[in-house]
C-alpha cells in the first residue's frame, strides 16, 4: 500500500463514519465508553491504522486475528515503533470488518494463515506507523512555527530542542488528523528499534488467565437460543429424512430442522438441552457412492498416481534425469506416505448469528474476518456491507478457521428461526473431528543417482496429493500443480544438476484445507530423510553431506550451521542415544532442528534433546518466536507419534481425544530455541518450527534402530513416545 | 436447587443430570469455564469441588448441591493467585482456551504439594493444551511454588 492510498482509505472513511452519523466533526467521535469514564477524552483517527485520545493513549488497530500466534501483539510493536509511541499507553484493537468492507478492504489483507501476519504487512503497517507520527509532528511544527525537520518524538512526546517547547500525542491528535499525509516516509533502521525487537508482553495473555477471555464461543446475547448440529457423517451425504417425534415436546427444545440438505439441527434453550436432543433424532442419509470408499480405496487411488505417465512437471526441472540416472554409480528409490490430520483446536467450530431489520451481527472464532463476512452474506443474500462480523479471541485455529463452513451453517439456522431470534451453534468434539478439512494425504516417490564421489547427479520427486487450493479455496490449479503440495520441493534448495519434480492431483470425497505448516508439515518427511538415506549410502555424516550439498545457498547453509552448532553435533553422545537433522525453507523463514533420542527394545522413543534454530530475517518479539517454536514441536511431535485420521465406510473414524491422541504434559521434550536472524528479509514463525522436526525424529530413528521410517504415524511403526 | 459457587449461593433450575459444565456456561453465564471434549479427556472444563480438580462436563450437576465449587473467576481477586501471576510473567498462554483448566489444575496441585516435583507435575497436569504450553506451564508451577513471581517486569 503506497501512502496514497491512506490518504484516499482515510478520506472513505470520514465519508462512512460521517454517513453513519457517528462523526462530532472530521474523523472525530466521542467513544461512549471513554465518554462515560471521564466525560472529556476525545479520540482522533489519525489514519485508520493509529488513533489517539486526548489522554494520550494510543489505540492502535489489528487486521488479522489472534489465536495464540500472538501477532495481535507483535504486529502493533512495528506500528508503534515507527510512531515512536509509548508503548505503556498503547492499546489494540481489532480493525472493523465491516468498516474493512466498506472501506474497500482498507487494512488490507485479514487472514492470519500461512504465517503471513508479520511478512506480508509489515511494510505498510510500519509506513501507517511513519505516517502518523509525521502528521502529529506537522501539527505541532504548525503550532509552534518551527520545521518540522527540527522536531523529535520520543515516547510519544514531542520536542523542540531549539525552542524547548514539548507537547504530547493527546494534544496533537486533533490537529494532527486534519493533515494530509506524507507523500513518503523513511523507515527505521532494525539497529534503532526501541519497542520492535523487544519480547513485549502478550497483551492478549492476562484475560487467558482469569477467565475473562472470551472466545466466539462465549458470545452470549440477549434472548438467544442454542443449536446443535448433526451434519452427515459421509461427507457429500444428504439428509433423506429424520424424525423428530421424540425430543420436539422434551424441556427446552424449540425447533428441529434439516439445513442445507445435509445437516440435522436441534435449537433449543439451552446447548446441553440442544445436543442431548439432537442424539435422540435419527436421520435417515443419502451417502452415494462415498459410502464405499475407505482408507484402503484411497491408498489405492494414491499408488496409481504415483505411477501415472505425463503429469504436471514443476517449473525448476534442470537437466537430463534419464541420463544423470543412467550413468550414476548407485540409484536409490524410496516411498513416502504422510496421512489426513485434523486440526483439533481446543475449541471447538462454533458461530453465533443476529439477523435484524437491515442488519446482520455474527460472531465467531476465526482466521478471516472477511471470508466469515463473505459466508454470512452469501448464506442470508444480503449486502456485505449489511453484515457486521465480530472477531474474539480464537480458541487455536492451525488453518481450520480460514473457510466460512460453519458460519454458513449459524446463519441459516438463524434464518430459520423467528425474525430476531440470535442463535449460537456450538459444535460437538466429534462433529469438529469428523467435519474437518484435512491436513492433505499425501505420497512421495523419489529416486536419485549418485555418482563415484557420492553426490547426487540426477534427483526426481513425484508428488500424489490433494490441492487444498483446488478443493478447498475453488482455484483452477496453474499448470496442473498445487503450491502448499509442492511446498520444499517446488524452491529445491540441494544442489544437483539433474533434477526433475512431478505433481499429480489426487481429489477425493475427503475435504481438505490448510492445516499448520500444511504441505512443509509433509514434504521434508521425504525430502529430508531422503537427503539422510544418500548420505548413508555413502558413508558420509548426514550434516557435512547436507553442507556440501547447500554450499551456493547462504541462508539453508547458515541455519543448519546454526543448529548444528547450538546442538554439538559431532561430538559424542551418551551411550544408547542417537541424534538426526533436517532443514528446510518455509514460509519465507529457514529453520533446522536436531533431535536426540534414544529406543528401547519395545520401540519406546526417549527425547533427550530438541533443538530448533529459525532464521526469520527480522526478529519482532523473540520470546514469543520462542514460544511458536516450542509450540511447533508439540504440535509436529503430536502427528508424528499418532496423528491420522481414517475413512471406513465413507467417514472418519475417529471422534474426540481418546480415539484422536494429543500430546500431554509428561510427554513434551524440552526445546531449545536459536534465533539466528540474518535480516534483509522477513519470513514467518507461526508454522516454520513443524517443517524440520519430524524429519529429524525419524533421522534419529535411522541412527537409532536402522529403521527408515516411510509412513507416519510412528505408533503404526510399531513405536511409542516414553 | 442451590449451588455454592465461588462462595455465593446460586439457584438454579434445571436437570439434575445436566453437567455442571453447561449450568455454570448457559444458565449463569460463567464462561470462564471451558468446553472442550465432553469426555473428560482434555481438562478444558475444570473446576473445583471443595478444592478438588473435577472435569465438569462430565460432572453431573446434582453432584454439585452441597458442596463448594470453585472456578477460575473465583481463585483470586484481581488475578492475584501466584499462579496467576507466574502465567502472566513466563507468557505461558498462547490461544488462552485450555488455560483455565490449566490454572485450576496447578491450583488445586500447589494446595496438595506446595513444592512439587517433576514427577508430580507429569501427574496431576493432564490436561491438554494444543498450542503446546507444557513447557511454559511447567517454569510457571515451579516459579509459583518457590514464591518466585511478582517480581519480575515486563
Amino acid at each position: 500500500m503506497k501512502n496514497t492510498s491512506f490518504k484516499k482509505a482515510r478520506r472513505e472513511f470520514l465519508v462512512t463514519t460521517a454517513g453513519a452519523g457517528g462523526g462530532l466533526a472530521l474523523g472525530f467521535h466521542l467513544p461512549s465508553a471513554f465518554a462515560q469514564k471521564t466525560g472529556t477524552v476525545e479520540k482522533a483517527d489519525v489514519n485508520i491504522w493509529v488513533a489517539v485520545n486526548s489522554d494520550d493513549t494510543v489505540v492502535i488497530k489489528y487486521a488479522r486475528s489472534e489465536m495464540g500466534q500472538g501477532s495481535m501483539t507483535s504486529a502493533p510493536q512495528l506500528i508503534a515503533e515507527e510512531l515512536d509511541a509509548d508503548w505503556k499507553k498503547v492499546q489494540i484493537e481489532y480493525a472493523d470488518t465491516n468498516q474493512h468492507v466498506r472501506m474497500k478492504r482498507a487494512w488490507g489483507n485479514m487472514a492470519s494463515v500461512g504465517s503471513q501476519t508479520i511478512r506480508t504487512s509489515q511494510d505498510y503497517m510500519r509506513k501507517a506507523g511513519a505516517s502518523a507520527r509525521a502528521m502529529l509532528v506537522a501539527a505541532a511544527a504548525n503550532e509552534w512555527k518551527v520545521p518540522a525537520a527540527e522536531i523529535t518524538v520520543s515516547n510519544g512526546i514531542i520536542m523542540h530542542a531549539g525552542s524547548k517547547k514539548r507537547t504530547t500525542f493527546g494534544k496533537m491528535a486533533s490537529a494532527a488528523s486534519k493533515l494530509g499525509a506524507p507523500k513518503e516516509v523513511v523507515l527505521k533502521d532494525s539497529k534503532d528499534w526501541k519497542i520492535a525487537g523487544k519480547s513485549m508482553r502478550r497483551i492478549d495473555i492476562p484475560a487467558s488467565t482469569n477467565g475473562t477471555q472470551r472466545y466466539g464461543v462465549d458470545t452470549q446475547l440477549p434472548g438467544m437460543v442454542y443449536a446443535a448440529i448433526n451434519a452427515s457423517p459421509v461427507f457429500g451425504g444428504k439428509v433423506k429424512s429424520f424424525d423428530d417425534s421424540r425430543v420436539k415436546s422434551r424441556r427446552g427444545i424449540i425447533k428441529v430442522l434439516s439445513i442445507d440438505g445435509n445437516a440435522v439441527v436441534v435449537v433449543a434453550d439451552n446447548y446441553w438441552r440442544a445436543k442431548e436432543a439432537l442424539k435422540d433424532v435419527p436421520v435417515e442419509w443419502d451417502v452415494g457412492a462415498n459410502g464405499n470408499v475407505s482408507s484402503a480405496s484411497i491408498l489405492e487411488f494414491f499408488k496409481e498416481g504415483l505411477k501415472m505417465p505425463d503429469v504436471p512437471v514443476l517449473p525448476n526441472k534442470k537437466g537430463d534425469i534419464d541420463q544423470a540416472f543412467a550413468g550414476a554409480t548407485k540409484v536409490l528409490e524410496a516411498e513416502f506416505v504422510t496421512p489426513y490430520l485434523c486440526h483439533a483446536p481446543m475449541e471447538p467450530m462454533g458461530a453465533t448469528v443476529h439477523i435484524q431489520e437491515g442488519r446482520v451481527d455474527a460472531w465467531a472464532s476465526t482466521q478471516n474476518g472477511e471470508a466469515q463476512l463473505a459466508g454470512v452474506a452469501n448464506a442470508l443474500g444480503v449486502p456485505p456491507e449489511s453484515v457486521y462480523f465480530h472477531k474474539t479471541q480464537a480458541g487455536g485455529g492451525f488453518g481450520r478457521r480460514s473457510g466460512p463452513d460453519f458460519i454458513r451453517q449459524a446463519a441459516l439456522i438463524a434464518k430459520a428461526l423467528p425474525a430476531g431470534t440470535p442463535v449460537k451453534m456450538l459444535w460437538t468434539r466429534e462433529e469438529d473431528t469428523q467435519h474437518d478439512f484435512y491436513r492433505p494425504h499425501a505420497m512421495y516417490k523419489l529416486k536419485a543417482g549418485i555418482d563415484a564421489s557420492g553426490m547426487p547427479v540426477g534427483w526426481y520427486t513425484r508428488i500424489a496429493s490433494g490441492s487444498l487450493f483446488n478443493q478447498f479455496a475453488g482455484l483452477p490449479l496453474k499448470d496442473g500443480i498445487d503450491g502448499p503440495a509442492t511446498e520444499g520441493f517446488a524452491e529445491f534448495p540441494y544442489e544437483v544438476p539433474n533434477q526433475k519434480h512431478e505433481y499429480v492431483q489426487r481429489r477425493t470425497h475427503v475435504p481438505i484445507g490448510f492445516w499448520r505448516t500444511v504441505g512443509w508439515s509433509q514434504t521434508p518427511f521425504a525430502r529430508e530423510q531422503f537427503v539422510d538415506e544418500l548420505a548413508q549410502a555413502t558413508g558420509k555424516d548426514t550434516y557435512e553431506y547436507r553442507r556440501e550439498l547447500l554450499k551456493n545457498e547462504k541462508r539453508p547453509l547458515g541455519i543448519l550451521n546454526a543448529v548444528a552448532k547450538a546442538a554439538g553435533w559431532g561430538k559424542p553422545l551418551p551411550a544408547g542415544v542417537f541424534r538426526g537433522i533436517a532443514t528446510t525453507e518455509p514460509y519465507g523463514s529457514f529453520t533446522a532442528a536436531v533431535v536426540e533420542i534414544s529406543v528401547d527394545n519395545a520401540g519406546a522413543i526417549k527425547i533427550h534433546r530438541v533443538v530448533q534454530a529459525i532464521d526469520c530475517g527480522y526478529v519482532v518479539n523473540p520470546d514469543n518466536i520462542v514460544a511458536q517454536l516450542q509450540g511447533s514441536t508439540a504440535f509436529a511431535l503430536t502427528a508424528a507419534m499418532w496423528g491420522e485420521i481414517t475413512i471406513k465406510d465413507g467417514r472418519v473414524e475417529q471422534t474426540n481425544f481418546d480415539t484422536y491422541r494429543m500430546l500431554r504434559m509428561r510427554e513434551m521434550p524440552k526445546v531449545e530455541v536459536v534465533l539466528a536472524p540474518t535480516g534483509g528479509f522477513w519470513g514467518g514463525v507461526g508454522e516454520p518450527g513443524q517443517a524440520p522436526f519430524i524429519p529429524a525424529l525419524c533421522n534419529a530413528i535411522f541412527a537409532a534402530t536402522g529403521k527408515r521410517v516411510r509412513s507416519l504415524p510412528l505408533k503404526n511403526q510399531g513405536f511409542t513416545l516414553a | 436447587m442451590k449451588l455454592n459457587i465461588n462462595g455465593r449461593v446460586r439457584e438454579l433450575d434445571v436437570e439434575p443430570e445436566m453437567p455442571l459444565l453447561w449450568a455454570l456456561r448457559d444458565v449463569l453465564d460463567m464462561k470462564g469455564t471451558k468446553f472442550g471434549c465432553g469426555i473428560a479427556q482434555c481438562g478444558a472444563c475444570t473446576v473445583h469441588i471443595n478444592g478438588e480438580p473435577v472435569r465438569s462436563c462430565s460432572f453431573p450437576v446434582s453432584a454439585a448441591v452441597g458442596q463448594q465449587v470453585t472456578t477460575i473467576e473465583g481463585i483470586s481477586r484481581n488475578s492475584s493467585h501466584p499462579i496467576q501471576v507466574a502465567w502472566v510473567e513466563h507468557q505461558v498462554p498462547q490461544c488462552g482456551y485450555c488455560q483455565s483448566g490449566q490454572i485450576m489444575a496447578a491450583v488445586a496441585l500447589l494446595r496438595k504439594k506446595p513444592k512439587p516435583t517433576d514427577a508430580d507435575i507429569d501427574s496431576a497436569m493432564t490436561n491438554i493444551c494444543r498450542c503446546g504450553t507444557y513447557a511454559r506451564i511447567r517454569t510457571a508451577i515451579h516459579a509459583a511454588a518457590n514464591g518466585n513471581v511478582g517480581v519480575k517486569k515486563a
